[in-house]
């Protein structure tokens, strides 16, 4: 690393005695290279066996990496933390002006310890940190208005970013999200609960400063050559046009688009809810996240009339991605895209993370369909498939928790599942909610394996894809080595970090070439053993937490709805799962 | 890179053309820090930020290259001079970091140097423009009569 970068540097908050210190960390950032690499580091170091997720000696740990700050699209931040909702590993990767703005603080990670005695914000700014009382913004209602709030009342405008959590996360739903700037998220795996826990509302950080390089000269042509292909080439088109609800479409008329509670993996509504109907109908803005050309964040200007005053509306700008058009659009058979965007916008302002509500709703209605529950345990709400406004007040209940029965749901669809019945199609991955694919065995393996349990951990989606569209089908073992393989490179991109929309651009050779005038020298094989050793490190967090991924539960309805690939075999599955042990 | 006219002939400016197509993904801050080969955004002269929250879109603060500009008539040791044409030119050795100039500018457009303790002044390079990946922004003539 360059001599006067201050990526090694590592700000510990304790939030219990208000104090922080500053360590100098180069050994760590020379392993761990940054992100996801240092993170896990930290997260053996520093979170005790056992510990209580939303208890004070569960971690936070946010770091960046190397190329954070130097190169277009290293614009993610990566979160460390013992998930609530799965009781084991959490990780989130964030985008927004986190990133860079941690990087022009002056860190390479924040680490935040303890617990506030009273609700507190955090304002970190270089070598600063103050601690904010935030007990006049606990409890308000939506996670957009502590940002407006903190907005006017800090400095740094322009170099900063606001993380902050909303109801969910003061109320400690497992799946509560960290909303960043605004439409971006540390969304699964209920980060913003841990934040709830620690009475911790919300964290600014503001920072402005040049990074040195090695060489200048080579440090620019890399530049270049990253720059080009992220504005000029076909690599990013996908995300740039339409942005992710590109993916709508396709997916539906492969037969892969999870429909309500994945009872059918196509959706007859698909078109009113597709990223191009939404492009000419309501996207209303373009934004981008720092130091990224990209810009694949599309924002929906929703108009709703108010519901008693004529000439009266609200004009609000929602986030859409691919994500929570297929959880909280197909998944709940709602086709309405008005309907669809006040649901987004309900579960944002709650501050809930989009995939796992979708998902917990969608088992919900399914249970009540059977008579599980009656109406009784819904607080009188009728769920039912396609009827948004249902799912808007029950959102809002899994916030307020009237009942046991919300209370459960709080806890995410397996846990509900346990006390009410209807295991089978709640679909859940390792106790995480089940992402927008149900595309064959690749897709379920990596939600069954994947560290996270996310569909970014190895794509398998896009392995099926490529079977589905006259590729190889491949051995349980074949396929465990593949998607193995690939989720070993990803974490090298986290580490570095960039974010995963640009795997196509960071190519080994690419981040070889981009580490070299940063003073870094990592050739492909040094990468290559860097992630795999970065993915064992994770392995053994989590078994030491209790994950025993031959013992995963596989939902049964994921075997029963056939996929573009035919019927999943259980027995496929577990051969392959053997692999990850 | 973009093949776009770089400054010659006449005085130039970056012209904001089109601010809606700005997606904040501040392209331009860092090119401005690269012309001397750092990352970051320390050294930019140029700032793109909210209009209260991103939801509303952006501003973009940059020199506009003044025929008569205050910050150069507030200068007291004449470190910013006028430049021909509209604009100014930075005489660092001048300069005492008295700060009247970052005071003087109504857009905000001077910025500041921390560790030097000197302001950062836009030299008109075009370098912004050039990594602007939505013609947000552009080298121009600077248009008669200006500021």
């Amino acid at each position: 690393m360059v001599t006067g970068d201050p990526l090694h540097r590592v700000l510990t908050i304790d939030l219990s005695r208000r104090r922080f210190h500053v360590e100098e960390r180069p050994e760590l950032f020379a392993a761990g290279l940054g992100g996801t690499g240092v993170g896990i580091r930290l997260l053996q170091e520093l979170c005790p066996p056992g510990a209580d997720p939303l208890g004070p000696d569960n971690p936070i740990i946010l770091a960046v990496g190397p190329l954070v700050g130097l190169y277009p699209l290293a614009s993610k931040t990566v979160a460390l933390f013992k998930s609530p909702h799965t009781g084991n590993l959490g990780e989130g990767h964030a985008g927004g002006r986190s990133a860079v703005s941690i990087r022009m603080a002056g860190y390479g990670a924040i680490v935040i310890q303890g617990a506030s005695s009273r609700p507190v914000y955090l304002v970190i700014e270089d070598d600063r940190v103050r601690f904010r009382d935030a007990s006049a913004l606990w409890g308000l209602s939506s996670g957009s208005t502590v940002g407006s709030v903190i907005r006017e009342r800090e400095t740094g405008s322009g170099y900063r970013s606001i993380m902050r959590i909303g109801p969910a996360g003061e109320k400690r739903v497992s799946y509560a999200c960290v909303i960043v700037d605004t439409y971006r998220h540390f969304g699964r795996l209920g980060l913003g609960a841990v934040f709830g826990s620690k009475n911790l509302k919300a964290i600014v950080v503001i920072g402005k400063r040049t990074l040195p390089t090695a060489d200048p000269r080579g440090y620019r042509k890399v530049y270049d050559e990253i720059f080009h292909a992220a504005t000029a080439s076909p690599l990013m088109k996908k995300y740039h046009e339409l942005g992710t609800p590109m993916n709508v479409l396709p997916l539906n008329e492969l037969g892969a688009l999870p429909t309500r509670n994945l009872k059918q993996a196509r959706f007859e509504g698909a078109q009113e809810i597709s990223g191009e109907r939404l492009a000419e109908t309501v996207l209303g803005r373009r934004l981008a996240c720092a130091h990224c050309p990209v810009a694949c964040i599309h924002l929906a200007a929703l108009r709703v009339p108010h519901p008693k005053e004529p000439y009266f509306y609200k004009t609000s700008m929602v986030g859409y991605d691919y994500e929570p058009i297929y959880s909280l659009g197909s998944m709940l058979g709602i086709s309405s895209p008005t309907g669809l965007l006040e649901l987004m916008e309900e579960v944002e302002s709650q501050g809930l993370d989009a995939m796992s509500t979708g998902v917990v709703l969608a088992w919900a209605t399914e249970v009540l369909e059977r008579g599980l529950i009656t109406t009784k345990e819904t607080d009188g709400i009728a769920l039912s498939f396609g009827d948004y406004r249902g799912y808007i007040g029950a959102t809002r209940r899994i916030v307020t928790q009237p009942n046991e029965f919300y209370r459960a749901l709080a806890n995410g669809a397996e846990h509900a599942a346990s006390g009410y019945g209807g295991l089978d199609f709640a679909l859940t991955f390792g106790g995480n909610e089940m992402p927008g694919y149900h595309t064959g065995p690749g897709a379920a393996l990596t939600f069954l394996a994947g560290a996270r349990h996310s569909h970014l951990d190895s794509a398998g989606y896009s392995v099926d894809q490529k079977a589905a569209a006259g590729g190889d089908t491949l051995s349980p073992d074949a396929l465990a080595d593949r998607l193995l393989g690939e989720e070993r490179w990803r974490q090298v991109l986290s580490s570095l970090v960039v974010c995963f929309f640009s795997r196509g651009i960071y190519t080994p050779q690419v981040v070889t070439d981009a580490l070299r005038p940063l003073g870094i020298e990592l050739d492909a094989d040094a990468l290559k053993e860097f992630g795999r050793d970065v993915l064992a490190r994770k392995h053994a967090f989590k078994a030491r937490e209790g994950f025993d991924v031959t013992q995963v539960r596989i939902p049964r309805r994921i075997l029963e709805t056939p996929t573009p690939l035919g019927r999943i075999e259980e027995s496929y599955l577990r051969k392959a799962l053997k692999k990850f042990e | 890179m973009p093949e776009k006219s770089r400054g010659e002939g006449m005085a130039k400016r970056i012209s904001v053309i089109d601010v809606e197509r700005c997606v904040g993904c501040e392209s331009c801050m860092f090119a401005c820090t690269r012309r001397f080969g750092s990352g970051g955004t320390g050294d930019a002269r140029i700032a793109v930020r909210s209009v209260g929250g991103i939801r509303r879109g952006f501003v973009v603060v940059v020199c506009r290259a003044c025929s008569d500009p205050p910050c150069a008539r507030v200068c007291p040791t004449a470190a910013l001079t006028v430049r021909e044409g509209g604009g100014v030119v930075f005489h660092p050795d001048e300069c005492l970091g008295c700060g009247n100039c970052v005071d003087a500018c109504p857009y905000g457009a001077v910025f500041w140097d921390d560790v030097a303790g000197k302001p950062q002044i836009c030299v008109y390079c075009g370098i912004c423009a050039q990594y602007c990946p939505y013609d947000v922004i552009a080298l121009e003539e600077v248009p008669n009569g200006n500021g």
